[in-house]
């Protein structure tokens, strides 16, 4: 566990962070977020002691910082920075084992943890370990320098707008393979970034802070759901053209997934499975000849009841509720959360399936809310 | 002119390289990580280099005599500017997110210093040596005057007897001799500066 307590910096008098109090859970995944000079790099710097605060403690665990010498607290506490910082003249190998040779590991132990480091991104070790930074590309380099931070067994990484400098594509799957990381790992993340979509896709807990205060401390749902001061809704919605009250009108027809896939109810379970893997979704709707509905069929059933001969619709959930098209979208999501339902199929007024509402569905609009119509696919 | 002048002026500028190369890049180092002494010794190596070359071997001459030692001194003191200058120089411009990568590793000043800043300074840091070494080859051969010997030397006593041809001789040679540094420290250079 990371406490601030009443942490200030200063710099010539103008005050950066400002009697600062936090406190960070183990294995938390936590961000700072705010406008840029808001003091979130200050923040993370006075953790490892790159920066030293001027007044206030810091304690991991139960230990102050301050009592802890620079150099050796940093050995265990991991670091990425948004520039990468790979080091140009030693291998990939020798970047990675940086920290475990200052740790004095020995070198089988060292020699085993990059090859499984390297595995743990999909970089064979063969064909990477002594190459050198400049030949790897942009997303790799920050890979290795994930791994870097990784190599010494750290309980708490610090991250300095990683993917800052990466192009969308890369920095989507370096978001992704770090959140299975840290799932995996269970590190304490604090993860700095000025991107309010990246931070509610990988945060438990996003800090949200402006000129070296923090404004609210929240999950990523409840910070959509209540943003705190208008600077947040502000970040949020910077591409905002929904307002609230567009929202309370929007109608199922309006919000729902359209691109649904029927089967007829004779199809075997493994033919829908094979269709419902080749579309986006993971689920189908089973109709019969009318096009009227008869259920819906997810991956996760078929995989439950592997009987290859049965009939696809007696495997399926055919208590589905259905809603109307024109029905206000609130209303169907009200529906679901109390019935505890994970979709809804939305019907027109000749009683054929139009669309499906999932959880997804609610997330998006949610998202639509303070973002405006962006492609938000979660 | 013989070998023997010739391979004494190498002595001169060898033993003269090897002392620049130790004690420049003490002083480049000092410079880089101590603040205030940075100003000093920048300051001092730029101002040795002001002095007419004769009169500061004279200086040195009040200490050590007519003798090799002089001229190595004198050649030392010479060629110190561009070894600190550029080893400061190199080790200032290594990129700030590498050396903030290192420190956040929990390297401490000297690892970061031996592992990562000087080998990669090195490239800027060969071409202050280059320039050392070609530079003290000119100046050695004022060491004739408080005598040192080399090919300062084998001049000196040709331009007295108008001995033309070993006048020509030795000139050749001590260009011969800047030019094979200079020529091949550039190729090292190019090498190390393309990695
Ligand atoms: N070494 C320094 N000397 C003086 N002022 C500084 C120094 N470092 C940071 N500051 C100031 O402190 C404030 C906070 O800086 P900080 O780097 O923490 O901001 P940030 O939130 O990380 O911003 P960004 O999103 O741009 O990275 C800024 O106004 C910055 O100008
Ligand atoms: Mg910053």
């Amino acid at each position: 566990m990371i406490t601030f307590t009443n942490v200030s910096k200063k710099y010539d008098e103008i005050t950066v962070v400002d009697e600062l109090n936090l406190s960070i859970e183990d294995g938390e995944f936590v961000i700072l977020i705010g406008p840029s000079g808001c003091g979130k790099t200050t923040t993370l710097k006075m953790i490892n002691k790159l920066i030293e605060m001027d007044k206030g403690e810091i304690h991991i665990d139960d230990k102050n910082i301050s009592d802890i010498n620079g150099d050796e607290l940093r050995r265990e506490i991991g670091y990425v920075i948004q520039q990468i910082g790979l080091f140009p003249n030693l291998t990939i190998k020798e970047n990675i084992l940086v920290v475990p040779r200052l740790l004095k590991w020995k070198e089988e132990k060292c020699d085993k943890r990059v090859h499984e480091l390297l595995e743990l991104v999909g970089m064979p070790y063969e064909e990477n370990a002594m190459k050198y930074p400049n030949e790897l590309s942009g997303g790799q380099q920050q890979r290795i320098g994930v791994l870097r931070a990784l190599a010494g067994e750290p309980p708490i990484i610090l991250m300095d707008e990683p993917f800052g400098a990466l192009d969308p594509v890369t920095r989507e799957s370096l978001q992704d393979e770090l959140k299975v990381l840290q799932k995996k790992l269970h590190k304490t993340i604090i993860f700095v970034t000025h991107d309010m979509e990246e931070a509610l896709k990988m945060a438990d807990k996003i800090v949200f802070m402006s000129d070296g205060k923090i404004l609210q401390v929240a999950s990523p749902e409840e910070m959509l759901a209540n943003p705190a001061d208008s600077l947040i809704t502000d970040f949020m919605g910077r591409h905002a053209v929904t307002t609230e009250e567009q929202y309370h009108d929007l109608t199922c027809k309006e919000v729902m997934f359209k691109e649904l896939i029927f089967v007829s109810e004779t199809e075997k379970p493994l033919e829908v499975a094979s269709k419902i893997k080749k579309s986006d979704h993971d689920m189908a709707v089973i109709v019969d000849e009318n096009a009227a509905p008869k259920g819906v069929v997810t991956l996760d059933l078929i995989k439950q009841f592997q009987q290859a001969d049965k009939k696809i619709v007696e495997i399926a959930d055919t208590e589905v509720e259905k809603v109307s098209e024109n029905k206000l979208a609130k209303d169907a999501f009200n529906q679901m959360i109390k019935d505890n339902k994970n979709y809804l199929l939305v019907m027109d007024d000749k009683n054929k399936v139009t669309g499906l509402i999932t959880r997804d569905v609610i997330t998006n609009s949610l998202a639509r809310l303070v973002w405006g119509d962006m492609d938000w696919a979660l | 002119m013989t070998m023997r002048a010739v391979l004494q002026h190498l002595y001169l500028v060898g033993a003269a390289s090897v002392l620049t190369m130790i004690f420049g890049s003490i002083l480049g180092v000092a410079a880089y990580l101590y603040k205030s002494l940075r100003g000093g010794v920048l300051w001092l190596v730029d101002v040795l280099q002001t002095i007419p070359v004769l009169a500061l071997l004279g200086v040195i001459m009040i200490f050590f005599g007519a003798t090799s030692t002089t001229v190595i001194i004198g050649i030392v003191l010479y060629s110190l500017l561009p070894m600190v200058r550029n080893t400061y120089i190199g080790l200032e411009g290594v990129d700030p997110a590498i050396k903030e990568a290192a420190q956040g590793m929990g390297m401490t000043k000297w690892q970061r210093l031996l592992k990562i800043e000087l080998p990669l300074a090195f490239p800027i840091i060969f071409t202050g040596i280059r320039i050392a070494v070609v530079t003290s080859i000119g100046i050695a051969v004022f060491g004739a005057v408080v005598g040192g010997g080399g090919l300062g030397s084998t001049i000196n006593r040709a331009i007295l007897i108008q001995d033309m041809g070993t006048l020509m001789q030795a000139t050749f040679a001590l260009m011969g001799m800047a030019m094979f540094f200079d020529f091949g420290m550039s190729y090292i250079e190019k090498r190390l500066q393309s990695r």
